[in-house]
Parts: C-alpha cells; sequence; structure tokens
C-alpha cells in the first residue's frame, strides 16, 4: 500500500517535470538546433528559385520583401518618333521595363541615374525634356529630331516585386549539362547498388549458417575492410585499370570498371550489415529445413533470401545514397566527358567555372540532392535501422 | 535515355550472371556429387562432400572482389611507396623522407589532427544532447529527422550549401550569406571567412559536424532508449537532479555507444577530401591529407610513389581502430 503510494507520488512528479517551465527550455533549443540545422539548406532551395538578379543582390531571407533595383533600359527606337506641336516626341514604356515593378527615381545620365523623382520632368540637353511615371510610361521630347537607330538609355531605380521562377532550372538542365549528368549518375548508381546485393547476400549466409573452416577470421577480415580507406586502392587499381585497358585496347576509364570499383568498396558493409541479420534469424527455421532434406542453397533462396528483406533494403539505401553523392571513386574510375561526368563531379566544375553564378549553383546543387533527399524521407526507417546495426559495437 | 537504358541492360546482365553463377556452380556440384539414385553409403558422402565445397562457392565471388579490391591494394600501396613515380626503381624510403621534410604534407598532418580532435567530438557531444532533449517532447521524431537529413546530402552539395553560407560581399554592398549578414547585423564587419588561416578550418569542420551529428544522434538515441527504466526510477528516488541522472547513469551506460560513433566518425574525418576539395582545394592553410593524396595522384602527370606513401600514412592512422573494431566483432561473436 505504502509502496502503491510513493510510485504514484514519483508518477506525479514526473508529470510536473514535463509541465515544468524547464520544458519549455528544452522545447525552445529544440527549435533552435533544428532551425540550426535546415536554414543552410532552405537557403539553398529558396535561393534556386529566385530571379537571378534579385538573388545577387540581396539575401534569400529577404526573398519576400520588395527590393530597389538600379536599372538602365531604352526608349523606343527615334523611328517611332512624331512631330506634336512643333516639338519631336517619343513615348511609350521603356523597354525591359517589367509590369508588375514600381519605378521610384530616374535620370538620363550615368552620373546622376537617379537624380529625378517620377512625374517630374527632366530637363535634357537641346531644351529637351524627359518625364517618367511609376508605371514604366515615358515621354521624351526635343526640339531637334531624334536620330540615330537604337533608343536613348534611361536609367532608373524600381522597386522590384518578388520574383520566384524556374528559369534557373530550366538554364542548368539544359545548358549546364546537370540533365546530362543527372542520367549519368543514374547510369552509375543504379547497377552499382543492386551487383553487390546478392553477392553479399550468399556470402553472409555462408558466414552465418554454413560449416566452414576459419569462418571467425575471415569475419574478422570484413570488419577489418570496413574501415580500410579509400585512398589505399585508388593507384593500385588505377594502374591495374590502366594495363588492363591497354591490354584489351579501350580505355581504362569505362561504367563497367566504375560499377566493378563501387561493388568491391560496397561489400564490406554489405557483408557485415546482411551477416549480422542473417546470423540473428532463428535457428529452429534453419535446422527444420535442413531435417526436410533442403540443402543450403535451396535454403537460402527460398527462406533466408525472403526473410532478409530489410537487412536487403538497408543496405540497398546505403548504397545508393553512397554511390550517388560519391565524388572520388568517380573522378579516378570514370572520364569528364558528356556521357560520364556524374552530378557530383558536374557541380565539382561549375564551382570552378561559375563560381559567383549562385542562381546556377544553388539549382544545380538541389537538383543533386533531390533523390537523395526523396531516397532519405521515404526510406529513412530502412536507413536507421540499417545505421544500428551496421556500425561495430 | 539510351544511355541509361543500355545500364539497365547492363544491370539485368549483371544479375543475371550472378544469378546464373550461383544456380550453374549448385547444379554442377549435385552433377558431381549426386544425392538421388544413388546408395546410401554414397549419398551420406556425396551430401558431405558437396556441404564442404558449397561455403566457397557462396563465397567465391565475394572473396574476389575483397581481395582484389581492398587487400591487394593494401599491400601494392605500401610496394608503390617504396618506389618511384611511376612504380618502377625502388627508391627505399625516399618518399616518406620527403614527405616529413615538406611543409604542405606538415601543414596538411596539422590540420588532420585539428579535424580529428574537434569534429568526432563535437558531433557526439550534439549528437547526445539532441538525442536526449528530443526523447522527452512529443515532436522529438519530426525535430529528429530534419537534423538527420544531411546525412543524405553529398559532401559536395553540403559544401555548395555552406559557401552560400559564407558568401563575401565587400562592405558596403548587401551581404547575400546568411553568416555575414548576420555578423553585420550585430554590428560586426564582415570577413571572407575561408580565406582566414586556422579559422577557415573550423568552418570546413563545421560541415562535416553539420553532417555527422544526425549519425550520432540516431545512434545514441537508440542507446539512451534501450538503458532500462528501473536505473532511472532508482536515482529520482534517491534523489538525484537532471544533471546527476544524465552525467552518472545514463552516460555510463552508453558508454560502447559513444565509442562506437567515435571511431566511426574518426574513420571518417581521416578519408575528408570533397569538402576541402570543394570549399578551398587546400589553399589557405586548410590541406589535409587525403586531399592532398589526390592532388599526388594527378599532379604533374602523377607521382604514384608519393600519393601511395600518403595513403600509407592515413592507413596507419586507421589501424588502431581496426583493431579495436575487429576485437569488438570478436568478443560480440563469443557472447552469441
Amino acid at each position: 500500500m505504502a509502496n502503491n503510494k510513493f510510485s504514484s507520488g514519483l508518477m506525479l512528479s514526473l508529470r510536473q517535470l514535463r509541465r515544468s517551465p524547464l520544458m519549455i527550455v528544452v522545447h525552445l533549443s529544440v527549435l533552435f538546433l533544428v532551425i540550426l540545422w535546415t536554414f543552410p539548406t532552405a537557403g539553398l532551395l529558396i535561393s534556386s528559385f529566385r530571379d537571378k538578379d534579385q538573388l545577387a543582390v540581396s539575401g534569400w531571407w529577404q526573398s519576400l520583401s520588395s527590393s530597389e533595383q538600379n536599372i538602365i533600359g531604352r526608349t523606343s527606337a527615334p523611328d517611332q518618333q512624331v512631330l506634336l506641336d512643333g516639338k519631336y516626341v517619343l513615348s511609350g514604356t521603356i523597354e525591359g521595363f517589367a509590369l508588375q515593378d514600381t519605378i521610384l527615381r530616374f535620370g538620363w545620365t550615368s552620373k546622376q541615374p537617379e537624380a529625378y523623382q517620377v512625374n517630374t520632368i527632366a530637363s535634357m540637353k537641346n531644351a529637351g525634356t524627359l518625364t517618367v511615371s511609376s508605371d514604366g510610361q515615358y515621354t521624351m521630347t526635343s526640339l531637334v529630331p531624334f536620330t540615330g537607330s537604337r533608343g536613348k538609355r534611361v536609367f532608373y531605380t524600381q522597386l522590384t516585386s518578388p520574383k520566384f521562377t524556374l528559369d534557373n532550372y530550366v538554364e542548368v538542365l539544359n545548358s549546364e549539362g546537370i540533365g546530362q549528368s543527372f542520367i549519368n549518375s543514374l547510369t552509375v548508381t543504379i547497377p552499382a547498388t543492386i551487383i553487390p546485393i546478392l553477392i553479399a547476400a550468399f556470402a553472409a549466409y555462408a558466414l552465418s549458417w554454413m560449416r566452414l573452416p576459419g569462418r571467425g577470421l575471415l569475419i574478422a577480415l570484413v570488419v577489418g575492410l570496413l574501415v580500410v580507406p579509400l585512398q589505399m586502392s585508388l593507384i593500385p587499381l588505377l594502374q591495374l585499370y590502366n594495363t588492363i585497358g591497354s591490354y584489351f585496347g579501350v580505355s581504362a576509364k569505362t561504367y563497367f570498371g566504375i560499377w566493378l570499383a563501387h561493388t568491391g568498396f560496397g561489400l564490406p558493409l554489405a557483408i557485415y550489415l546482411l551477416r549480422n541479420y542473417i546470423a540473428g534469424l532463428p535457428k529452429e527455421i534453419i535446422e527444420s529445413a535442413r531435417v526436410d532434406g533442403a540443402n543450403d542453397f535451396e535454403i537460402f533462396v527460398k527462406i533466408i533470401l525472403p526473410l532478409s528483406f530489410p537487412a536487403l533494403a538497408s543496405f540497398a539505401i546505403f548504397q545508393f545514397l553512397w554511390v550517388w553523392n560519391d565524388l572520388l571513386v568517380a573522378t579516378v574510375f570514370l572520364g569528364n566527358g558528356e556521357h560520364e561526368l556524374v552530378l557530383t563531379g558536374r557541380l565539382r566544375e561549375l564551382l570552378g567555372s561559375r563560381g559567383g553564378n549562385w542562381e546556377i549553383l544553388t539549382a544545380s546543387a538541389f537538383v543533386s540532392i533531390a533523390v537523395p533527399l526523396t531516397v532519405f524521407f521515404t526510406l529513412q526507417r530502412y536507413l536507421v535501422r540499417g545505421l544500428l546495426s551496421g556500425s561495430v559495437k | 535515355m539510351e544511355q541509361l537504358f543500355y545500364s539497365l541492360l547492363v544491370m539485368l546482365l549483371g544479375v543475371l550472371s550472378c544469378v546464373f553463377y550461383f544456380v550453374g556452380s549448385n547444379w554442377l556440384l549435385l552433377l558431381i556429387y549426386p544425392v538421388k539414385h544413388v546408395s546410401n553409403v554414397k549419398m551420406a558422402q556425396n551430401i558431405r562432400r558437396a556441404a564442404a565445397i558449397r561455403p566457397w562457392l557462396f563465397l567465391g565471388p565475394a572473396l574476389f572482389f575483397l581481395i582484389l579490391y581492398l587487400v591487394y591494394p593494401v599491400f601494392d600501396s605500401v610496394y608503390l611507396s617504396l618506389h618511384g613515380r611511376n612504380g618502377e626503381e625502388f627508391v627505399g624510403l625516399a618518399n616518406y623522407e620527403w614527405l616529413f621534410q615538406d611543409n604542405e604534407f606538415l601543414e596538411s598532418l596539422t590540420n588532420n589532427i585539428l579535424w580529428l580532435l574537434i569534429v568526432p567530438a563535437l558531433s557526439t557531444f550534439f549528437g547526445l544532447i539532441i538525442a536526449a532533449l528530443t526523447d522527452r517532447i512529443r515532436w522529438g521524431d519530426f525535430a529528429k529527422s530534419l537534423i538527420f537529413m544531411p546525412m543524405a546530402i553529398s559532401f559536395i552539395g553540403a559544401s555548395i550549401i555552406w559557401k552560400f553560407v559564407y558568401d563575401y560581399r565587400a562592405e558596403g554592398s548587401d551581404q547575400i550569406g546568411l553568416l555575414n549578414a548576420l555578423v553585420e547585423y550585430f554590428g560586426g564587419t564582415p570577413q571572407a571567412w575561408i580565406t582566414l588561416p586556422f579559422w577557415n578550418d573550423i568552418f570546413l569542420m563545421v560541415i562535416l559536424i553539420w553532417i555527422q551529428t544526425g549519425f550520432a544522434m540516431v545512434i545514441l538515441s537508440a542507446a539512451l532508449r534501450g538503458i532500462p527504466e528501473e536505473t532511472v526510477e532508482a536515482a529520482v528516488l534517491d534523489g538525484a537532479n537532471g544533471f546527476q541522472i544524465f552525467f552518472k547513469i545514463l552516460i555510463p551506460q552508453i558508454w560502447t555507444s559513444i565509442a562506437v560513433v567515435w571511431t566511426t566518425i574518426t574513420i571518417l574525418v581521416l578519408k575528408v577530401f570533397d569538402i576541402v576539395l570543394a570549399m578551398t582545394n587546400g589553399q589557405w592553410d586548410t590541406q589535409v591529407l587525403a586531399n592532398m593524396m589526390f592532388d599526388w595522384m594527378f599532379r604533374g602527370g602523377g607521382d604514384f610513389g608519393r600519393g601511395a606513401a600518403i595513403a600509407v600514412i592515413i592507413m596507419i592512422a586507421v589501424i588502431p581502430v581496426m583493431i579495436w573494431n575487429v576485437r569488438q566483432a570478436n568478443a560480440q561473436m563469443e557472447g552469441r
């Protein structure tokens, strides 16, 4: 009885703890951390949809507010002029002006690009006048005819309303080669994800349930190979590929080569993950199948493979993310050609050649991370499970 | 598109040839050691023989790949590191002697040590804090999923994201990088952060910490949930406060998980390459071993001897973790 009272008192204090001001601190600090972790990506995503002129002059957090911009437009060409009351007149909408914007100030020389408020009359050379209204309409007059083939330059400051567009995506997908690289990345990733799974599954079964001399040693080998840095393999394999390539008279950098390389590099994790799972399956299932006269091949194909689906999915996600996001292996084992350069390689190239063009970089980067993010958010469950069983503990 | 079709075809071929290998070798095995239509003695003998051979058929392809792509290169890299730039003439330890008086290498080594000290520690720290905090609130799973998200982003994509955060515009014009805008808002002077020696190392590390915290959080969150509730309840009854519970009850019980997270991130840090390549390519005193190695593979037509020597140095740094992992795995298996 006393014990009961005591534990209900404990429950009460825990419940109070949940409502206490301390919990508000917890909520706020988690909120702060979430903001800290998501803002960089959010900035990239928002920026990729912004108009490139706005992106270059204001931060993405200001993307919803209007900004002032200095722009140079033109009047219509002199052949549009009409003679009115002894004056030559050109009028219309300033070329290049977007109707949703508002003009604040204007000017007619580059030295004083915003000398006049809208709707005031600016006097120019030869007793000419220029007036611009906020909706982009202008009237320019002169006592002498306008000459030349092009219109006169008009300088103005406008209040630009926020502009969101898909133009950046259209541009990177077509003219910056991101579209082609997307296909190249898929070409590398799909086979490089599927091929190791089968090989690893058979090996994992052998290492879990088959009688085999030196099994412990082989498992230790796999665990050891888990951490061997990729850097160790690069030069020897590059040499090997070069030798084989020149022997058969083909290029050393082929899709076939990179598929096999990713298979090799992914195998230790694949075997380790799958072995952890398969070794944990109930012994009775396998033994009763053995009693029924099934050999190991039948047991594996008919029982183990279907049961291991969660582990297979975990590894598939890992390998997919790793291959899609890889830059090192792709740079060393695959060429730079238009039909070979993968997304990560293309991003690296763009960082060099279009380093200041954030509209290109943000849109390209988002195209490359869209696929892994989709995989991540839809299949997170398997990824977490894989992480938990895949780290050596 | 045609290319994608081609790759799907190859994928199918690859899978089929795997299937063909496994099915075919099994068929061959049964042909050599038949179990049907033979005497009982013969059958028992054949089953035993087939069972002795079959594991190696199962393991064959995996062993082939592991040995060709990982085991052989380790030895070949050591061999190459003792040879000249084409791997032909033997030069003894000359490549290593050169390394240890090369300024770029010493700089990389110092930077790598800094990375090794800071990144695993901060990732684990943030991961632990977030795991502990999110466990107590209702929207914790949602928060965790958002913090976990950078795990899916490539290093090069993350570099672009953060290069945008660090972007610098000359004073006077509006800053479009978040960091400089904040600095300016609080009255500081905007800086070109990634060109500022020493501090730029920290700014590059932030990227990896941002990516790896999610990993630490997932592992540690699972470990925290695995702690038996009685231990916490007992501590509450004994009048322990929140901090005491966290540091004296929870932390000791998840110590192995913390070690796992720490070592895994340590290995990753040793291999970090893409971030440095994309952000600075080693300029402004930010060089690290992995990027320097990559550089020497291709610099001036490539110096395989020096490149391999740097790879061997990275490998030596990994060996303690490797031994620890193998011992842990062995201990775990004996427990089964």
